[in-house]
């Protein structure tokens, strides 16, 4: 009896040690090397495994400063040939218990950038599922460049709507003192036109300039 | 009627008195390009290839021709010409016909006015786009986040990030016509910069438009073939091409078919705005107008088929690319469910490999419900208009390298396309409003010019609201459809039988030095008014009412009121013609003192009148 009882806290300190897909504490991670990374495309072997145990556990010192999470704490299981896995965090203090959910996602999350950059991959490629990726969000420029373009464009378009104005107000302003001139000019011109048509030759100068010659 | 010998040496001294007064064109190039740039608007983009691609292909090119032949090229003759001889605007050449047809011009005024509100509006969405292309990525790229940054606001999810660009950051359209949704200042902007440019090109009337026209008609033919050359390159893209042009000669069976050609050649030569009559006006007499019709229809139709080409090779990359992507995504459902290695499955070897996976594990296959991804569905997903300028285009020059420069260059040809019709429209209010006298002559043209933008734009600014689209749906469908056709109609019965056809045949013969043949006289007088009338009736008959309601189109019905302004709105602009005609009859009943019709003396003198009248306002 006694050795049933044995056997069976043993078999539950090992079940608690072993690694079970959709178990609670259980993530799944997803890698697309080929996709990524294309011909330069490493192949996953227990070495890449190794690395990738040895940054989740830097993830999980990151965050629960303090405990010292080793390769050890991380088990893995049901490897594919997808490259999927499953994996589960051991705590450090009572090895037989396994970190919760939430806090194996927060510590993620906070090294989610490390833990990309060991494998070269990126937040699509490399997918913790149930793990949204933070989206960078895009440069917000100070003034939004619609704006200048829109600027520029209008303060074109003013300059010229004045110029073209401006071109009208003198032009109109040409006319009525050319008109004025020409009024005048008009009465002035009568008076020598008529002058011409008389045409009488004066004789006097010409004596003038004949008696001056000398 | 007076005939025109009579009143001959009455017109010569008049056309001396004018012709100093009456502005002209620089050169016949200036006009004919400015004719062109009218009739060549947005229209030939993104009307005419759906219409190819809807019905039929190359098969649709058959009733467009007939069209063109039978029903546009004489009517644009018939304007040309008569501007030409009669040297007036709208107004003045309908009066001179004969007082009571003096309510065309009235027409022809209030729907090229109508017109130009809401098309200028388009021109500001345009230049919206433009503004919004100098960015990297371009803005309709990506939808915006949510606001703890794990994904995309659940708006845009549901649709596509160009949609979401479209109808919320853009139009910000509200749910539907009644509810308002206030002014969005950026179109107000982009509306009031639109009117700006216009005016400054029509400040001066012919005068600046002439300088203008040169750039914005030739640009876009530089613009098309550059996106030819580079739309070719494009894989997928003859894929849309022979998707276009192959000819389905079934669809010529379906009447709609030949209804949708008649309007299409129709509106598409901007007839019966007056705009035409306008350009024609300020032409010498002795001038070949007859060449000149041939020319412009058929640089229009030219335009269209040319446009069409870089349109649906572009249109089939895209339809490429979205087959692709569904392709991918199914290829990704399968890897990820059955853990196969990663690019295993590629879509060369994707037939094999699902029919492999289905016969090992059929319902697990049937759970994951893979997308049915077939070509011609893509190819299928048809646009036109608006939709498809700023939504499909845009989602095309987003996946094409040196996205930004494309989208400038697109939405430039756009917009000079959009400007140069809008010259037309405004020339429709302008001549005519000169030739009513009702200016007074001391405001100089540039201020009646910067008057007609300042009033355009106030009244557009209903199209700023966040029902904007729906209001510029309801004008576009209302205003610039079936009072044209009424217009037109009259138009030609006027001509033919009030004015006389043997004398219009007359004038073109002293203008042009040879008589129009048999072909234009049956035209004239019997072939296009008849197709007018039943374009009109088929039109009357064939009404759709739709609204969208974004994220999802939903078709809604149009409220009692909205319906309301909707007659009104395709009512109001013909109401002049028998008002003026009912006007004149009027007093001609009063004036009844033993005159029972106008004598020669006095149809002489309004001829003379007319003509002594022109301008006033030239500096």
């Amino acid at each position: 009896m006694l050795e049933k009882l044995l056997i069976l806290l043993f078999a539950s300190n090992v079940l608690a040690q072993v690694c079970m897909p959709d178990a609670p504490e259980a993530y799944k991670v997803r890698l697309s090397i080929k996709t990524a990374l294309g011909d330069q495309a490493y192949t996953w072997n227990d070495n890449e495994l190794y690395l990738f145990r040895a940054t989740l556990a830097f993830a999980m010192r990151n965050y629960l400063s303090g405990q010292l999470f080793d390769v050890s704490n991380i088990l893995v299981c049901n490897e594919t040939e997808r490259v999927s896995f499953w994996f589960m965090v051991k705590s450090v203090t009572n090895p037989t218990t396994l970190i919760e959910k939430q806090h194996v996602e927060n510590a993620i999350k906070e090294s989610r950038h490390r833990i990309n950059s060991a494998f070269l991959l990126t937040d699509q490629t490399l997918e913790f599922l149930g793990i949204l990726p933070t989206l960078a969000s895009p440069f917000v420029p100070a003034t939004p460049p619609w704006l200048i373009a829109f600027g520029v464009v209008m303060g074109v378009v003013g300059a010229g709507i004045v110029y073209f104005l401006v071109a009208a107000v003198v032009q109109r302003k040409r006319k009525k003192t050319l008109d004025e001139e020409e009024e005048a000019k008009g009465a002035t011109e009568n008076e020598i036109a008529g002058e011409n048509l008389d045409g009488i030759y004066n004789t006097s100068f010409s004596d003038d300039e004949k008696v001056t010659e000398m | 009627m007076v005939s025109e010998d009579e009143c001959a040496d009455h017109t010569m001294s008049g056309e001396a008195k004018d012709s100093e007064e009456r502005p002209k064109w620089d050169n016949k190039v200036q006009y004919l390009l400015t004719c062109i740039g009218f009739a060549v608007g947005l229209g030939n983009v993104w009307r005419f290839p759906y219409l190819c691609q809807v019905y039929g292909g190359g098969a649709f090119l058959i009733p467009y021709a007939i069209a063109l032949v039978f029903e546009g090229l004489p009517l644009l003759y018939l304007e040309l010409a008569i501007g030409q001889r009669l040297r007036a605007g709208s107004v003045g050449v309908w009066t001179s016909i004969s007082p009571y047809m003096g309510g065309l011009g009235v027409a022809s005024l209030f729907v090229s006015f109508l017109v130009g509100l809401f098309y200028n509006m388009i021109l500001a969405w345009i230049l919206w786009y433009f503004f919004h292309s100098f960015q990297s990525p371009l803005p309709w790229t990506d939808c915006p986040l949510n606001s703890n940054h794990t994904g995309y606001i659940p708006a845009c999810e549901d649709s596509t990030p160009v949609n979401y660009f479209w109808y919320r950051e853009t139009l910000n359209i509200s749910a539907n016509i009644e509810t308002s949704g206030g002014l969005q200042w950026w179109l107000v902007l982009c509306l009031a910069s639109a009117w700006c440019l216009v005016y400054i090109c029509f400040i001066r009337g012919i005068e600046t438009i002439g300088k203008a026209i040169y750039v914005t008609v030739t640009f876009p033919y530089l613009v098309l073939t550059i996106f030819l050359i580079e739309a070719l390159t494009l894989p997928g893209a003859d894929d849309g091409l022979v998707y276009l042009f192959t000819p389905n000669w079934e669809t010529l069976k379906n009447p709609q078919v030949w209804l949708d050609a008649a309007t299409q050649i129709f509106f598409s030569l901007s007839l019966a705005f007056g705009g035409l009559i306008a350009f024609s006006s300020y032409n010498p007499q002795k001038n070949n107008c007859e060449s000149d019709a041939l020319i412009v229809g058929c640089v229009n139709s030219f335009t269209s088929l040319y446009a069409s080409i870089p349109i649906f090779a572009i249109l089939g990359f895209l339809a490429n690319e979205n087959y692709i992507d569904c392709q991918n995504s199914n290829i990704l459902t399968l890897t990820n469910a059955f853990n196969i290695g990663d690019e295993n499955i590629t879509r060369q070897n994707y037939e094999e490999w699902f029919e492999h996976l289905n016969f090992s594990d059929p319902s697990k296959v049937e759970s994951l419900q893979l997308k049915t991804c077939d070509l011609q569905t893509f190819l299928d997903q048809s646009a036109s208009g608006t939709g498809l300028a700023f939504i499909v285009f845009t989602e095309a020059v987003i996946k094409m390298p040196g996205s930004q420069v494309w989208s400038v260059l697109f939405f430039v040809m756009l917009f000079m396309l959009g400007l140069s019709s809008m010259f037309g429209n405004l020339e429709g209010v302008l001549t005519p409003l000169l030739d009513l006298q009702v200016i007074p002559s001391w405001i100089p043209k540039e201020l009646l010019t910067g008057l007609i933008c300042l009033t355009s734009f106030g009244v557009g600014l209903i199209f700023t609201l966040g029902s904007g689209n729906y209001w510029l749906e309801i004008f576009n469908s209302y205003v610039g459809s079936l009072p044209l056709l009424i217009i037109a109609f009259f138009e030609i019965i006027s001509v033919v039988y009030i004015y006389g056809i043997k004398r219009f045949i007359e004038d073109i013969e002293w203008m042009t030095g040879k008589r129009p043949n048999l072909f234009w006289r049956i035209n004239w007088c019997v072939i296009s008014p008849l197709m007018l009338l039943i374009v009109f009736l088929a039109y009357v008959f064939v009404e759709s009412e739709t609204t969208v309601h974004f994220p999802m189109a939903d078709v809604l019905h149009y409220p009692e009121w909205v319906a309301a302004i909707c007659i009104l709105l395709s009512v109001f602009p013909v109401l002049s013609i028998p008002l003026v005609a009912l006007y004149n009859f009027i007093i001609y009943l009063k004036t009844q003192t033993g005159l029972p019709a106008l004598t020669q003396l006095d149809a002489c003198e309004m001829n003379v009148s007319l003509h002594v009248f022109q301008h006033p306002l030239v500096t």
